[in-house]
């Protein structure tokens, strides 16, 4: 076990370093320079990119950011002056992360219930609006969810406050935009597996035992269904903060997503680099999470690897 | 006293093949078709799909606006005989723009899920016959590109390459490939070791025609479903990127961009929105159908004669 662990932290560190390396480089090749503002003369600009270090070789301040990296120090903000990476992030990642969180686990506990009960119903009908939802969630693009959600609730019906995040209602229409998604696709997932599990030896066993039916199901079952939706949980936290995206644009919350999108628009190179790599650092840490989680569910996976 | 052929009757003619046992034999692509015809929403959306194409297609030939033509005087008006979907703020006829991005995004989304294809196939074809040392550094450097998230490479890539049709299907064949590449790799290592491939070998076919002729042409079923995944998947990137505001730039214009730019009057206009939206999801909904009609009619376990 120990050697698996220590071996999957290093594909980790790996890719984490490929990530901060590959990042770097593509926003280096981004065209012009962040002091090209109509007011700086040529001769101003180079004694500022002189100033910031932004004339030595690339090799050069690869090394230089990766070591402040080290630190912590994700650089200064070329647009919004005087306010750095890190100060960014530690403000705004609070939200995103509420936001995604609540959603995950909704997505996680709905999605489980709704695929068991698909798997065990007998009833054709049940089964079937239960599928044809989740064929309508992972098809409806989530901008377009939150798009119909606010249109709906919060402008017509106004059942729901769309902007920010002041009180608990206030997450209800971002939650549930980002939510659908990752729910329909669990649900699929617990589904297949589950019917799967129960048709396995172990389960014919447990039920001759005369172990109660619901024991067999929450234990013996679950247990073993629940391997491809962990490892399916890297990615869709991944999804869930590309969701953030839009679905913080949408409903002016303050948090990474929207913070990215507008570094977009304006061309802030270094918070965009920032918080591509915080974004980034932070899904591989969620997949080493969910891997090392399945090796303990199910020690045969750490002997195929 | 009765004659020996007195004690028989003579079978009827119409009796004559009762204890013969075979089903009919049909072709694969009868088979297949067969099982998809039965799956109605597979069924529904092909025909939306054959419908939304040839709009696509015919549509701008027979509107009477181009697709960039403003007129002053008929700003944000509703639908009527002359603007069947209204016009937007500029005075354009969101018909002939929705008619116009549709054509876009279905071809963003096909060009780039035949270039994934190609990749894919290949990529998996050669790590999975090869085998190895060199499949598994392939596949190492598919996990590093799977761990992140891919719209944010597509993002840096769009800011280098600046906002048209070319950087976002650049964009999306970062990791669009991967997944086939996985399935193909899969589906080829235990295509490799079946009789047919041994006795290819033995007769003297070359690798490279093994692998392509015999292997890959095998390897169809899994590689069609998942490019009829995979075209969705697209559009709804285009979509996304677009949306956030780094996608297609004006004139021309996508259903992201259409979506977008009547999201600053949603709360007046919001039928602006619900047209290029609307089209948006029967695309993507009849893609997802139709995958999934393909995936049991191509499963060999899902066909029952």
């Amino acid at each position: 076990m120990l050697r698996y662990v220590f071996k999957r932290i290093g594909v980790g560190l790996v890719t984490l370093l490929a990530l901060i390396v590959v990042t770097f480089l593509l926003v280096h090749l981004m065209p012009g320079n962040p002091f090209d503002i109509a007011n700086l003369t040529p001769s101003n600009q180079e004694e500022m990119m002189h100033h910031y270090g932004l004339d030595r070789p690339v090799t050069q301040q690869l090394g230089q950011y990766l070591v402040n990296l080290l630190h912590g120090d994700f650089g200064i903000s070329f647009k919004k002056s005087g306010v750095s990476v890190s100060e960014l992030i530690v403000e705004k990642a609070p939200a995103t992360m509420r936001l995604g969180g609540i959603a995950f686990l909704a997505a996680l506990i709905l999605g489980t219930l709704l695929g068991i009960h698909m798997a065990v119903t007998g009833r054709d009908f049940v089964r079937g609006s239960i599928l044809s939802f989740t064929t309508l969630g992972i098809s409806v693009p989530n901008y377009v969810l939150a798009l119909i959600l606010m249109l709906v609730f919060g402008v017509r019906f106004k059942l729901f406050p769309v902007l920010g995040l002041g009180t608990p209602m206030h997450y209800v229409l971002p939650v549930t935009a980002l939510a659908v998604y990752p729910l329909a696709q669990i649900a699929r997932l617990v589904k297949s597996s589950f019917s799967e599990a129960m048709q396995q030896d172990y389960v014919v066993m447990a039920k001759a035992k005369g172990i109660a039916p619901g024991r067999i199901t929450m234990l013996h079952v679950l247990k073993n269904a629940m391997i491809p939706v962990i490892t399916a949980s890297g990615p869709m936290i991944a999804f869930l903060l590309t969701g953030s995206f839009v679905v913080e644009t949408i409903f002016t919350i303050p948090g990474i997503g929207r913070e990215f999108v507008t570094a977009v628009s304006n061309r802030d190179y270094t918070v965009v680099m920032g918080l591509t790599i915080f974004i980034g650092a932070l899904i591989i840490f969620c997949n080493l999470i969910a891997d090392l989680l399945c090796a303990l569910i199910d020690p045969r996976i750490k002997l195929t690897e | 006293m009765l004659k020996p052929e007195e004690y028989f009757d003579p079978l009827p003619p119409e009796d004559r093949d009762t204890e013969f046992i075979a089903m009919e034999s049909r072709s694969f692509g009868r088979n297949v078709w067969d099982t998809f015809s039965k799956n109605r929403l597979a069924l529904i959306g092909l025909i939306c799909l054959a419908l939304v194409v040839l709009t696509a297609l015919i549509g701008p030939l027979l509107s009477p606006y181009p697709y960039d033509g403003m007129d002053a005087m008929a700003r944000n008006q509703g639908s009527s005989a002359a603007h069947l979907f209204g016009t937007d703020q500029m005075g354009r006829d969101i018909f002939t723009r929705v008619l116009y991005g549709t054509r876009v995004s279905l071809m963003v989304g096909f060009a780039s899920t035949a270039l994934n294809l190609v990749i894919g196939v290949l990529y998996g074809g050669i790590a999975g016959y090869v085998g190895g040392r060199t499949d598994m550094i392939m596949m190492r450097i598919v996990d590093v590109i799977y761990a992140v998230p891919a719209m944010i490479y597509m993002i840096l890539l769009m800011l280098i390459f600046g906002s048209n049709v070319y950087s976002v299907m650049l964009g999306i064949c970062v990791n669009g490939w991967v997944n086939m590449a996985r399935i193909v790799r899969s589906q080829v290592m235990t295509l490799k070791e079946q009789e047919f491939a041994v006795a290819a070998f033995v007769i003297g076919a070359d690798r490279k025609r093994i692998l392509f002729r015999h292997l890959l042409l095998n390897c169809l079923g899994p590689v069609i479903v998942t490019v009829t995944l995979m075209i969705p998947q697209a559009i709804f990137n285009e979509a996304f990127l677009s949306f956030i505001g780094i996608g297609i730039s004006a004139p021309m214009a996508s259903l992201g961009t259409l979506a977008q730019d009547a999201r600053m009057l949603m709360n007046v206009y919001p039928m602006q929105m619900v047209w290029p939206v609307l089209v948006i999801c029967i695309v993507i909904f009849s893609l997802n159908f139709i995958g999934e009609g393909l995936e049991t009619a191509l499963n060999p376990r899902g066909r029952r004669a």
